[in-house]
């Protein structure tokens, strides 16, 4: 039986709302309905973290969340870290600079629990980031290249707030 | 695409009961971090749904006006780890709940689900068992409440009845009170495991901080379901603040369970854990409740 439901969201900042089929995962609606192909499928039983995305401020393996469930909440995607001109954020640079993506399939999921990281404002040590990076899969780079990456922008990020915070004293 | 036949998306704990007595056939999903994985699998593939995932009236900790702290079933993992109550008042539950799989799992997978699914292996399982959690469960006939010991009935099988629901883990003030306690997860892994076994062991010491009030142990894995080890709890009870304690319990504890080899680990293997395991975590216990070995 198909069973068919209106969902309203934001996604990436926009109001968005569809008709989507009652089995469907998030990951499904994100990719197939709004083409938000950063949304990777990998183990879809929730274990490698590649289709990670941000639902209400919190990180969510969206191949176990069902597509319904998102109805009235704020959703957000790799693809909303792009500045107006396709600019990259200083996580995804960060990524870059310390050859932290090699095949690039886990680096979407990475990148947006990275953002949940660096968002908090808060100074974590290598074994605390480790925990929190520990919901993702990389079969290429041995993590440490992702760990350094993560570690250098949340200290980057972090002098620049005392920065910005000493100037406004 | 999952294969689900229907899925019914309660709007209150009452509408919740109602579709499961319209739908006995139903299978209830929360976080879906179980029931999805299993419909991937094959094995529910095909079911009918009562989804409570948006049941926000079930989310949360609260304080009942007599002191019992009371824990909505639908409350993820992260959340049970931040709260002020739980840091508070039950702290080990947090931090048992912290060693569940990852941090996406974690902000998924709820504490309801987590025990309602009766398997022995759940992080929370052994320290809601050794707090003495009363479980209250929601059905056609009204309210009832059981202790977590006769909820967990065996391997995968807890003691709802047809078109209950959990609806709020229960810890009576004294059971908390003064108490303090630690678990440990033994596994393969730091992240993305499942326990090898569980041990959560927590303390009441006299004001002196030179006897053992009260000690309670209970194991995850060391058994079909989790269980507590009352030989070793006996052992410690009204002895005295010591390593000949705390080491006495850990032997007692041999006696209490029944692990099995499985591909995880042999038995062998299980009961050198809850020996050891078990002096480590009493001896944490103690520690945290101002005590010294």
């Amino acid at each position: 039986m198909k069973q068919m439901q209106l969902v309203r969201c934001t996604i990436n900042g926009k109001e968005r709302e569809t008709m989507v089929d009652a089995r469907a995962s998030l990951t499904d609606m994100l990719r197939n309905d709004y083409r938000l192909t950063s949304v990777k499928k990998g183990c879809e039983v929730g274990e490698c973290g590649a289709c990670n995305v941000i639902i209400d401020g919190e990180c969510f393996n969206s191949c176990i969340y069902l597509a319904v469930w998102a109805d009235g909440k704020n959703i957000r995607t790799l693809e909303s870290l792009l500045g107006p001109n396709g600019e990259l954020s200083d996580i995804q640079q960060a990524f870059i600079d310390e050859a932290a993506v090699q095949c690039g399939f886990c680096t979407p999921g990475f990148l947006m629990t990275a953002v949940e990281i660096l968002e908090t404002g808060k100074e974590y040590t290598r074994d605390e980031l480790r925990k929190l990076l520990a919901g993702h899969l990389c079969r290429c780079t041995g993590y440490e290249n992702i760990l350094n990456a993560v570690e250098k922008t949340m200290k980057k990020r972090l002098a620049e707030s005392a920065r910005v915070g000493a100037m406004n004293q | 695409m999952y294969d689900i036949e229907a899925i019914y998306e309660a709007k209150s704990v009452a509408h919740a009961v109602e579709l499961l007595v319209q739908h006995p056939e139903a299978k209830i999903i929360a976080g879906g971090s179980d029931v999805l994985i299993e419909i991937r699998d094959g094995k529910l593939a095909g079911c009918t749904l009562v989804s409570i995932q948006k049941l926000d009236e079930l989310r949360g900790v609260k304080m009942d006006g007599d002191g019992t702290l009371r824990i909505l079933p639908v409350t993820s993992f992260t959340h049970i780890t931040r709260d002020p109550l739980i840091q508070k008042y039950f702290n080990v539950l947090g931090e048992a709940v912290d060693e569940v799989g990852g941090p996406q799992v974690r902000n998924i997978g709820t504490i309801g689900g987590n025990t309602c699914n009766g398997v022995t292996s759940a992080d929370s399982g052994s320290t809601l068992v050794a707090w003495d959690a009363v479980m209250e469960m929601t059905g056609p006939d009204g309210v009832r409440r059981l202790p977590i010991r006769e909820f967990y009935v065996k391997a995968g099988k807890v003691a709802l009845r047809p078109a209950e629901l959990l609806t709020a883990i229960l810890i009576p003030k004294e059971s908390y009170e003064n108490c303090h306690g630690h678990y440990i997860k033994y596994a393969m892994r730091n992240a993305m495991d499942i326990a090898t076994l569980g041990c959560s062991v927590n303390v009441r010491l006299s004001a002196d901080k030179k006897t053992v009030e009260r000690m309670r142990v209970a194991y995850g894995v060391a058994g079909p379901v989790p269980a507590r080890a009352p030989s070793a709890e006996a052992e410690a009870n009204g002895r005295p603040v010591s390593l000949e304690t705390v080491e006495a319990a850990g032997k007692a504890a041999l006696s209490d369970v029944n692990p099995r080899t499985s591909w995880r680990a042999s038995k062998e293997l299980r009961l050198q854990l809850v020996e050891e395991l078990t002096k480590r975590a009493f001896a944490r216990a103690i520690e945290l409740a101002g005590g010294k070995l």
